[in-house]
This record gives structure tokens, sequence and C-alpha cells, in this order.
């Protein structure tokens, strides 16, 4: 057997580095995150042609400056793993700025194969491109792909191992940032080499060109360095030098030499046969972005997803539910009266299946967000909306938060509070941060879903795209309050790139939005089993004697009786009092308590809680239609209770996720306060309002 | 042959970036991503709302607010609009 190596994919975001990783990985993907920072790392393993690899997913990134936590991440990575093998994966058809980063690999001495992806694209734009030509003057191999359709992808893993191997050894290109700057940097390198801790740590020149560019994270590593002094007085002779000579900073005229060299490579290596024509992404924008049809188009599609979602999942919800129901009746009937029984059909299944039940539904959306991404629509959804979002305090790339947190339904605010990391200032960065658990998360679904299935059955998708245009309203109020008082600040930059449309392949959105169900799948497994259980101890828990129960006549006085003895429904009772305004009774306050730990348990706890207090043994109805003749729940209460569900504080994940990501409890615990406090004013003047309108 | 900036660019409008002002961030973000001195830039058309505004640079498209688009200078090419 070969020895492990390790295999760094990187490239532009839109290069297609998932497809590339996606095939030469397959299915045996693991996420988890860089230790200390909340970038994603995804890696997988590799074994094929002799070669024997673990590749590791780099963030997408368009350079390696200081100025973004997923570029940092990247370049650490490069440097101090030192991979065996770096794959830059680059799009053919956008040959300039792609190799602006390959450029940067180069620089770091990294052994650079370059994924030469989307062949086909180039070639339909009319490019010609000489790949051998290419490889020659960059000094790395260069292999062809068009990854969507598996080409080049053999040749890749080829190439790679023998890299890996040593029968191919990269001799990268020396790049000159002209005499002058050239001069810096050589004499920077020699400064740097005579430091043994600087040495062993950081490719010479790459630190050389790095610290010459003002990267404030390498500046901070110089600081512990006997040779601080002299290394800042050849980094600031160096910027007063070019200031005289070309009136520029030191780091434009490095990017503007690493420029100037790629336009000779691709003057030399590529050919242009035909005339650029308007392409396909060319006259889908002049539609899709234009300024009267831009957000029409937005909103209709986005109603769209939940008719569709909502369509196409109405089935298998029903098999889930009769599944789920028949599998309670058949507990029921074989195993023997008692604690065992009572933890099994209302503890387990009643809990675990309620939620499972929504897999459905969950999946779809998943598949539909998976869509927007792959297809690159995403971003023009962001751009449509920055100047909106700005109104309110937040950023274009808030909406990506937003979005992923379940502005469209069916996110989760986890990965929504992580992706907020792209937004450079704090302040804009906080606010989404703490408005992002506003959003519909995939948690919140279930909920949804009975309620509107038990009080408004006939209107599901016009129900749901209410529920979003509320939470979406609010989420903005509210960012725009915490922009005015706690968190005043300018507005950062908005610099993106609007990605050409692709069609996205069936593998990739498979693969997506299957990773992200797993993930649900397996949260209802675990976390979701071990509250079902504990909720259901609490709910059953001290149990009355029989003396007491035998004053109860009906068999539904008893249950009720019994549930309120317990732990849960002494607390639920003990908060009547507070909830009473709301129309809450104990149950719903202890399904509520049990939401803290994860949204979807508020349906597992009323599952639980209500087929314990089952009326009728017999029955195998779902919760939907019990609630719907529950004389304590009306279609006001219904509404106010998804909207409390909606608001209230963040789940104990995202919880724990917040304070991760702002650093403290501070933020975190904010959250928890202003997030319930909104909800229950917000629950408050619909049940009262409601009733005022005789609607209650 | 006019100079003028980015974000006063129309719809259709092309023209040749002569310089991108100011330091730190955004010079740094908007060079990385090719708008620096020699480039065409071709506005391709603004959001609803006036702002951000989509360019056509390097064959790819990029879009930025008027805040970022201010600090290029641009040398207007005569009278194009396509």
């Amino acid at each position: 057997m070969e020895p492990q190596a390790t295999i760094a994919l990187t490239g532009n975001p839109n290069a297609g580095k998932t497809t590339v990783f996606n095939a030469l990985t397959g299915a045996r993907q693991h996420v988890a995150n860089y230790p200390g920072v909340t970038v994603e790392k995804k890696w997988g393993s590799l074994s094929r042609n002799g070669l024997e690899a673990k590749v590791v997913d780099l963030p997408g990134t368009y350079s390696l400056t200081a100025y973004s936590l997923d570029e940092v991440v990247a370049r650490n990575f490069v440097v101090h793993e030192k991979p065996e093998v770096v794959v830059d994966v680059v799009d053919a058809s956008n040959l300039e700025r792609n190799l602006y980063l390959a450029l940067q690999l180069i620089e770091m001495k990294a052994n650079l194969v370059i994924a030469l992806n989307m062949m086909d694209n180039a070639k339909a734009r009319g490019f010609r491109i000489d790949t051998g030509k290419l490889s020659e003057l960059l000094g790395v191999p260069v292999v062809p792909m068009v990854a969507k359709k598996g080409e080049g992808v053999t040749e890749l893993i080829e190439t790679m191992r023998a890299v890996v191997q040593g029968e191919i050894t990269p001799a990268p290109a020396k790049i000159s940032y002209g005499a002058e700057m050239d001069d810096a940097v050589t004499k920077l390198s020699d400064i740097i080499a005579s430091d043994e801790s600087l040495e062993s740590r950081y490719p010479a020149k790459w630190l050389a060109i790095k610290l010459l560019e003002q990267d404030e994270e390498l500046l901070e590593e110089i600081q512990d360095s006997p040779r601080k002094e002299e290394i800042l007085e050849v980094v600031n002779g160096a910027d007063a030098r070019m200031d005289k000579i070309y009136g520029e900073l030191p780091e434009n005229i490095i990017s503007d030499f690493r420029f100037g060299f790629i336009s000779a490579l691709c003057r030399k290596s590529v050919k242009k046969v035909t005339h650029e024509r308007r392409t396909i992404t060319d006259k889908i924008d002049k539609v899709v972005i234009n300024r009267a049809l831009g957000p029409v188009i937005l909103f209709a599609i986005l109603y769209g997803i939940y008719q569709f979602v909502f369509w196409i999942s109405d089935a298998p919800v029903e098999w889930f539910e009769t599944f789920f129901g028949w599998l309670g009746h058949l507990a029921e009937s074989i195993l023997p009266d008692g604690l065992v029984k009572s933890l099994v059909v209302s503890g387990i299944i009643d809990g675990v299946g309620g939620v499972l039940g929504f897999v459905p539904i969950i999946l779809f959306m998943f598949f539909a967000i998976a869509i927007l991404e792959d297809s690159g629509y995403m971003a023009r959804i962001a751009f449509i909306m920055d100047r909106a979002l700005k109104f309110f305090g937040l950023h274009g790339n808030s909406v990506l938060a937003l979005i992923v947190a379940g502005g469209i339904s069916g996110g989760c605010a986890v990965p929504g509070v992580m992706a907020a990391r792209t937004l450079k200032s704090s302040k804009e960065r906080l606010a989404t941060i703490l408005v992002a658990p506003f959003m519909n998360c995939g948690a919140k679904l279930p909920v949804y879903v009975l309620f509107i299935g038990a009080f408004f059955a006939s209107k599901k998708g016009e129900m749901m795209f209410l529920l979003t245009l509320i939470s979406w309203s609010l989420a903005l109020m509210a960012a725009w309050i915490l922009r005015k008082t706690i968190l005043k600040g300018p507005s950062a930059p908005f610099v993106m790139e609007l990605p050409p449309y692709r069609l996205p392949t069936l593998k990739g959105l498979l693969i997506h939005s299957w990773e992200r169900t797993w993930m649900y799948v397996r949260k209802a497994g675990t976390v979701i089993l071990a509250i079902s259980v504990l909720l259901w101890a609490l709910m059953t828990f001290p149990r009355m004697d029989g003396a007491d129960l035998a004053r109860y006549k009906t068999q539904e006085a008893r249950a009720t009786a019994m549930l309120k003895h317990s732990i849960a429904g002494r607390i639920g009772t003990g908060m009547e009092t507070l909830t009473r305004p709301l129309g809450f009774d104990y149950r719903t306050n202890i399904a509520l308590i049990g939401g803290f730990a994860a949204k979807e348990v508020v349906v597992a706890t009323l599952g639980t809680a209500y087929s314990l207090g089952e009326v009728n043994p017999e029955g195998t109805d779902s919760l939907s239609q019990r609630l719907a003749r529950e004389p304590g729940f009306s279609p006001l209460k219904g509404f106010a209770l998804m909207l409390f569900v909606m608001l209230y504080s963040p789940c104990l994940v995202t919880v724990a996720v917040m304070k991760k990501e702002t650093g403290g409890w501070k933020w975190p615990l904010f959250a928890m306060v202003h997030a319930t406090a909104l909800a229950y004013l917000v629950a408050l003047v619909v049940v009262q309002g409601g009733r005022l309108l005789g609607l209650g | 042959m006019a100079i003028t900036r980015l974000n006063l660019l129309n719809e259709g409008d092309r023209g040749k970036i002569l310089r991108v002002r100011g330091r730190g961030e955004i010079n740094r973000r908007l060079r990385d991503m090719g708008v620096k001195p020699g480039v065409e830039v071709e506005v391709e058309g603004r959001a609803t709302l006036g702002d951000p505004m989509a360019v056509k640079i390097m064959g790819y498209r990029l879009s930025l607010r008027a805040n970022e688009a201010e600090q290029v200078e641009v040398e207007l090419a005569d009278g194009d609009t396509e």
C-alpha cells in the first residue's frame, strides 16, 4: 500500500470545487470545524489508481489575504499542514481572475496541480486553451476537466499520484514584481531565513511578500522575532520607495504584477476563436435582475418553492404518519400495560415519530435550497435584496445567512449563524446573528405543519408563505432597532461575484440535500430521543396513588389529573399565570420548555402530552386531528403559538454556536431574553387583538 | 474621453479603469476581484433600488455598491451604448 498523503482542494467560489471534491471522494465525506474557528472543514478519502489519500476541501476563496476567516484558514492549512498536493480548481472560462489565486499558491511553494475545470464552457465561449503551454509557463501540471460530466477525473488522480510519488516535481514559475520590489523581497527573505523560528514555520519568500503587502495577521507573527526591527525597516522603506517611484502602495504593485504575469501567460496560451456573443447568463440576467422584474421573479420563485414542496411531500408525510400510527398501535397491542408500554408508546414512538414524520418536507425543502445555491440564483437574491437590507442595517451577505437559517423555510439557525462569518463588519455580523434565529428553520416546520394541518388545512401554501413574510419582517425590524441602538455603526463594503447560471447536477443536489436531511434524522435519533424520554419521565413521575386516582370518575379526568400531578405538569401549571393571556395551557408550556432543547421537540412533547391524556386509546388518529378537536385550541391560538415558536429563545444548539461565534455569553444570553420577550409580545397582540376582533 | 467615477456610469456604458483609490480592505477586495488600472468595465445594470450595480469585468460579472464604485476612476469610452 502507498503511503498516506493529504491533498488539499482550493479554488475560487463557483469554479466547481465541490463537484471535483464529490467526484474524488464519492460518498465518503466528513464535516467538522477547523479547531478554534467556525469555518467548516470537509474531508473525504480517495482510494483509486494506486493513490491512497485524504482529500481536504478548503473554503472557496478569490485570494489569500487576512481580511476573511475563510482565506486565513485556507492559507494556514497550506502553510502549516504542508499537504503533499494542493489542487487549485480553476474555471477555464474565467481564467484570468481564477489564476490570481493559483499564483499566490505558487508563491507559497505549494505542490500545485491545476484542475482546469469547465473546459466545455470555455470552448462554448470561444476560448481555445493550450493546456500544455499553460502548464509549461506556470511550471505546474494542468489537467483539463469537465468535472460535472466526470471528464478528466481519472487524469487528475493520475497526476496527483505522480506528484505524491515523486514522478513529477512541479517547478513553479518565478514571478517578478518589478526590479525595485524584487530587491525588497530578496532582502526581506534573507532576513527571515536567518530567523530559525520564522524560517521553520513559513516559506521565507512568501512571508516576505505578505509582509510587504502589510498583511495584518503575519505582521503579528513577527512581533517576537529578534530580527523584528530589521524586518520592519525593510517593509517601511519599501512603502516609502514605492510611493516615490510608482505613487502606489506595495500591495497594489504586487497585485498589478501578478495580474500582469497572468495577462502575458494568457496571451501565449489562450486563443479567442470567436468573438464573444451574449452568453446565456447575460440573457437570463437581463430579465432576472431587471430593476422592475427582479423582485417580482424573486417572490414568485419563493412562493413556487412552498407550493411545490408541500404539494410533493403531502403523500409521503401521510405515509409516515400512518406508519407511526400503526407502529404505536402495534406496540400498544403487544406490550403489557404498565410503565414500559407507556415509555415506548408515549415517550419514544409518539415523540420521535412526530419528528421523523416531517423528513419528506425537510428533504424537499433542502433540495429546493440546493437548487438555488447550485444554479447561481442565490447570489442574485443577495444582489436584489442588498439595498433593502442596507436600510435595515444589514448587508447583502446577510441574506445568505438568513436564508440558510430558514429564510426559505427548512434551513437551520446553526449554519445560518455560522454563515454570518462572511460578514466583515462585526456590528452587521452581530445583528445578523441575533436575528437569524427568527427565521423558519427546519425544526419549526413540524410545528407549523402540525398546526396548519389542524386549523388551516385548506391553505397550506398560503399559510407557510405568510409565516415566512412575518419572520422576515420581524427579523428586519429587530435588526433595524439593534443597528440604531446597541449596534450602531457604518456599513461594510459589498463586492460580490454574480456567478454564471448553471444547470445543477442531480448528484450534487442529492448529496447536498441528503447531507442536511441526514443531520436532521440523526438529531431525531439522538438528542430528540433523549429529550423525549426525559420529558416523558417528567410527565409521568411522580405517579398518583390509587386512592387519589379513584376520586376521578372518567378515564379522561384521570389521565388529566395524572399529567397535572407530574413534575412537568406542575411546572407547566405554575407557568399558566404567565401564559394565560396568550391562551397557552400547561401542556403547551411543557412543550415550549422542551422546545428550547430543539424546536421539533414541541411537536414531540405535544404528541406525548396528548397521548398521555388520550381519551380514546383505540384511536390512531393523528396529533393534528386531535388538536383540531381539542376545545382548548382554536385557529387563533394555533396561529399565536406558531408565532411564539417562531420567535422565542433560539434552541440550545444555536445558543451554543452563538457563544462560540461571538466569543462569550453576553450575546447568546441577550438573544434568549430579547427573542422570548418579542415572542411574548407578538403572541399577546395576536391573541388579544384577535379576541377584540371576534376571531377567537 | 471623459474621466469619471464608476458609480456615475449608466447601464451599457463602457470604460477603462484608471485608478482605484483608497487603501485597506475595499481596495484589496476590489483588486483581488480584478478591478484594477487598465481593465475594461461595462455596466450591466442596477438593482431595483438603484444600488448595488452589476458590471462586467474580465469576462465575469461583479456586483458592488455605489460606495465602493465611487473609489474607482474610469475613463469613459466614447458614446458607444449598444
